[in-house]
């Protein structure tokens, strides 16, 4: 509809203003919505008894649905509005006054989260049972650590040396491949292929690297897009090898270093073990700190990794890759290490998910995965490692939620089903943090060296990249 | 030429690039001499930077040899090493024309990627320092003595935790000089460096140049303002069309009736400037003339009295004399005027005449103002950012010597100013009475030095 056009309502003493604007406003959203809704909702096509096609009129329904718009409308620019405008006043008159101190939950933000996850699944466990905790522990941490682990590789090459990868899941896909083809095949324990999954998606990402190192910006998004689809397509049609459509099943589960496992048969069976009732719990808390553990060393690398030169020559490649050159920095070589380093890490959660799976097929690696991978790193603020790790869990963890939501049942009629409309919301959810923090959660950067003190550098000077 | 010992640091031999048809540079061939300032210079598009750019590894050149020869006696044929091997191997460093700063990194890590190499290097590839293996400690730490010790001659340690970005102008120059001098250069390319610095901001650049050449770094310099390239640079090369025509020391080069002639072909303006800073001095001769002080204006006041006076009838008789000084002044611009066509230069008079009726009120007023402070002491005009040595000189001939003077302006007089220097809101975009005033205000400390850069 048309935009808050309100500068009256900004206004103190235009109280009349305000109201005849919001009604004029109201009005034009009805005339819009009568005209875009008057054959959408207005009229039904159906089909009678004869299989002859009907019209079918619902005047009432447009009537209401309209009548929603106008009132919609008129409490947005009578009330809303400039509430929102006397505020932003308020709070522009007094912002230099007071400098608010961060509350303790914002200055320790880190730890306390860190110390959350490792007592997330215990929690878990005691609120909602053995049984009960187990969806929330898989469908709920590990889906979002994974996710989590994704994006902080992925913020490498996008966030840290600014080259857009569209084709980000080709190296989760090379990593669960490898992992569920050498796990299966040879029998080789996690704990090897973890390593070798690793190298073999940091292979393929300077396999891709090298022929794209001349492209910048958008050419090089397409080309990875594209070497993403090449790689699921392959991994389709090599029936040979990865049998198809029909996935790898039986993929081995991790063992505790070979000390015990998770498999009931077996005779170290974790239960066995410890004398614990047998329950596949375990196994899902086991993963759970895993992937814990994993995501946590993807971000302790990369913290590592920004404070060497390499990862300061990322960043510096973001900001002016010309520059660089005319520094001496060998640019290709930047770019291929940034490259491998966030393939291997997409490798690593691939491997995980294989495991965790038992079964993958080339369906779970498709380009909506690596959009959201993508959406998580821009939505949380590039290069920032907490902004994306709210991120996934806001994102992930709302999607997840959004199966859990049946009271919405009670307001909708029984037909409603929630998980149906996670992909809507999950957009809508996008466009209002992208309105509200056109930076992602965290805006700022961290400054890797400091000669007096850390200042965190305004988003508004780093620039994105251009490929 | 400039030094009786040849010791040659970079030798260009028959430089040619094209692009496609263009020929951008023409079988150029110059030498820089170790330890000094080469310049090279030239009218716009004459292929300066392009040269640069050939030097650096940015382009290749089409034909040509370009060779370093460093201090250990290593020799590098420029042209054929890719560009990120210069600075690193035949250290050659390089600023460029629109600044290219990591905008988003603080001053400091602008100044440690500079040194990548080096770091890279001594962190075993980055294995042995995540590992905290090696001497990556004691390579950080000389890192960090190095880019304090840039940071303090740039001037800009209160700044080194700031983003570059939020520096100002100036700040981001010396601090992208700075950063090409971490990479330890032998050889410093600078291009156009004081373009567009304001006076202040000139003098630090000047100083930081003087020093790096202190520690025996050559400069190679492209600039556009010749107070600058005559003040400081050792050897000068022209350039027009990527054609060298003039190779000497400043001196030699001022006095090249080629080099006058590639400028006189520029613009108005340039000629002018370009006939009083080359020097040439049998042209200044014939146009000027120490002001007449019996009737000059040198001890009036404001500056449009002259053209007022000289265009249109004034009642104060006092102020008629005036105009003998104003047509001294007009004389200067009048007479280059001779070797271009006279219809062009005949609408820019007529023009200077028009808006004095306007002026005319305000001026009255602010005649007396200004003539009570008459200084003892003439400034240096040219400090402010936008007056050149022509335009000094027509103000000083119309007693307009000190800052105070100009920081008093009123409006109608602005106007007047800016009809007369033939600057059409250049007075107001450049901020000539605010500069004034800072001037005025800090300047015993800017005229000790004097002069631009």
């Amino acid at each position: 509809m048309a935009g808050p056009n309100s500068t009256a309502a900004a206004m103190p003493g235009g109280e009349k203003d305000v109201m005849a604007n919001a009604l004029k406003e109201a009005f034009y959203a009805g005339l819009i919505a009568l005209g875009m809704f008057c054959l959408i909702i207005g009229l039904r096509t159906d089909q009678n008894i004869r299989n002859e096609l009907i019209l079918v009129p619902r005047w009432g329904l447009l009537a209401t649905v309209v009548i929603i718009v106008m009132v919609g409308r008129f409490a947005f620019s009578a009330f809303v509005w400039p509430a929102i405008e006397r505020r932003r006043l308020e709070k522009a008159s007094t912002k230099n006054v007071v400098e608010a101190e961060p509350s303790l939950l914002r200055r320790n933000f880190v730890p306390i989260a860190i110390v959350a996850m490792f007592l997330f699944p215990v929690i878990a466990v005691y609120s909602v049972g053995l049984q009960g905790s187990l969806k929330w522990v898989d469908n709920f941490g590990i889906q979002v650590l994974i996710y989590v682990m994704l994006a902080w590789g992925l913020n490498i090459v996008i966030g840290l040396a600014g080259l857009l990868d569209l084709g980000y899941v080709a190296f989760y896909a090379v990593g669960a491949y490898t992992y569920a083809l050498l796990g299966t095949q040879l029998g080789w324990s996690f704990w090897l292929l973890l390593p070798a999954a690793g190298a073999m998606a940091a292979m393929w990402g300077v396999l891709l690297g090298f022929p794209v190192l001349r492209l910048r910006g958008d050419y090089l998004a397409i080309v990875t897009l594209a070497f993403g689809e090449i790689i699921r397509l392959v991994l389709i049609n090599w029936r040979e090898v990865t049998n198809g459509s029909a996935g790898i099943s039986g993929i081995p589960k991790i063992t505790f270093f070979g000390l015990f496992d998770f498999d009931i048969s077996s005779p170290n069976y974790i239960g066995k073990v410890f004398d614990l009732p047998m329950s596949g719990v375990y196994y899902k808390i086991f993963l759970y700190y895993l992937i814990l553990l994993m995501a946590l060393f993807t971000a302790y690398v990369t913290i590592r990794l920004r404070r060497m030169p390499i990862g300061r020559a990322w960043e510096a490649l973001r900001e002016d890759e010309i520059a660089c050159r005319s520094l001496g920095i060998n640019t290709t070589n930047t770019k291929l290490t940034a490259f491998a380093i966030g393939a291997m890490f997409g490798g690593f959660a691939g491997s995980f998910f294989a495991a965790r799976q038992g079964f993958i097929n080339p369906e779970s690696f498709v380009f909506l995965q690596s959009a959201i991978i993508l959406a998580i790193v821009v939505l949380g603020g590039m290069g920032s490692l907490v902004g994306i790790a709210v991120a996934a869990l806001v994102m992930i963890g709302g999607m997840e939620l959004l199966r859990e939501m049946t009271f919405l049942k009670q307001i909708f009629g029984q037909d409603f089903t929630p998980e149906l409309y996670r992909m809507l919301l999950f957009g809508l959810a996008m466009v209002v943090v992208m309105v509200w923090k056109p930076r992602g959660f965290v805006g700022s950067r961290e400054p890797t060296a400091f000669l007096k003190e850390r200042k965190a550098v305004s988003g508004s000077f780093t620039k994105e990249g251009h490929g | 030429m400039a030094t009786a010992k040849k010791d040659p640091i970079l030798t260009v031999e028959h430089l040619s690039m094209k692009f496609g048809g263009l020929v951008a540079v023409g079988d150029l061939s110059f030498e820089a001499q170790r330890g000094e300032i080469t310049a090279l210079i030239g009218p716009n598009g004459a292929g300066k930077t392009t040269v640069f750019n050939c030097i650096t590894g940015f382009y290749k050149p089409s034909e040509g040899m370009i060779r370093m020869r460093s201090k250990s006696g290593a020799e590098h044929l420029l042209e054929r090493l890719p560009d990120f091997q210069i600075p690193a191997k035949a250290h050659v460093a390089r600023t460029f024309q629109n600044i290219r700063l990591f905008s988003g990194m603080t001053v400091y890590e602008n100044l440690l990627v500079a040194q990548h190499n080096v770091l890279q290097k001594a962190s075993g590839f980055t294995v042995m320092g995540l590992l905290g293996l090696g001497g990556y400690k004691h390579a950080s730490d000389e890192a960090r003595k190095l880019a304090v010790h840039w940071l303090e001659k740039a001037d800009l340690m209160d700044r080194a935790d700031d983003p570059a970005g939020d520096l100002s102008y100036g700040a981001q120059r010396r601090l992208e000089i700075a950063r090409a001098m971490c990479t330890k250069p032998e050889l410093l390319c600078l291009d156009e460096p004081a373009a567009g610095l304001n006076p202040k901001e000139s003098l630090a650049l000047n100083t930081l140049l003087n020093y790096i050449k202190s520690t025996g770094t050559s400069i190679l310099l492209i600039e556009h303002d010749m107070s600058v390239v005559m003040q400081i640079s050792d050897h000068v090369v022209v350039l027009e069309y990527g054609r060298k025509i003039s190779d000497g020391d400043p001196a030699h080069v001022k006095s090249d009736p080629k080099v006058i002639a590639a400028y006189l072909g520029v613009d108005d303006e340039e000629v002018t400037d370009v006939l009083v800073e080359v020097g040439d001095e049998s042209v200044i001769e014939q146009l000027d003339g120490t002001p007449d002080r019996a009737h000059g204006p040198s001890t009036s006041s404001s500056l449009m009295a002259g053209s007022v006076s000289s265009t249109i009838e004034h009642p104060d008789e006092g102020l008629v004399s005036v105009s003998k000084g104003a047509s001294k002044a007009d004389r200067i611009k009048d007479k280059p005027a001779a070797e271009k066509p006279a219809a062009k230069r005949a609408p820019a008079v007529t023009v200077a005449a028009k808006p004095k009726a306007t002026a005319k009120p305000a001026k009255t007023k602010a005649a007396p103002s200004a003539l009570a402070a008459v200084p003892a002491k003439p400034d240096d005009l040219k400090l402010i950012k936008g007056i050149g040595p022509v335009n000094e000189r027509k103000l000083n001939d119309h007693g307009i010597t000190t800052f105070a003077q100009i920081a008093a302006w009123t409006r109608a007089e602005i106007v007047a100013v800016e009809k007369y220097l033939e600057f059409d809101g250049r007075i107001d975009r450049e901020d000539w009475k605010g500069q004034a005033k800072k001037l005025a205000s800090g300047k015993s400390s800017a005229t000790k030095k004097g002069g631009r850069g």
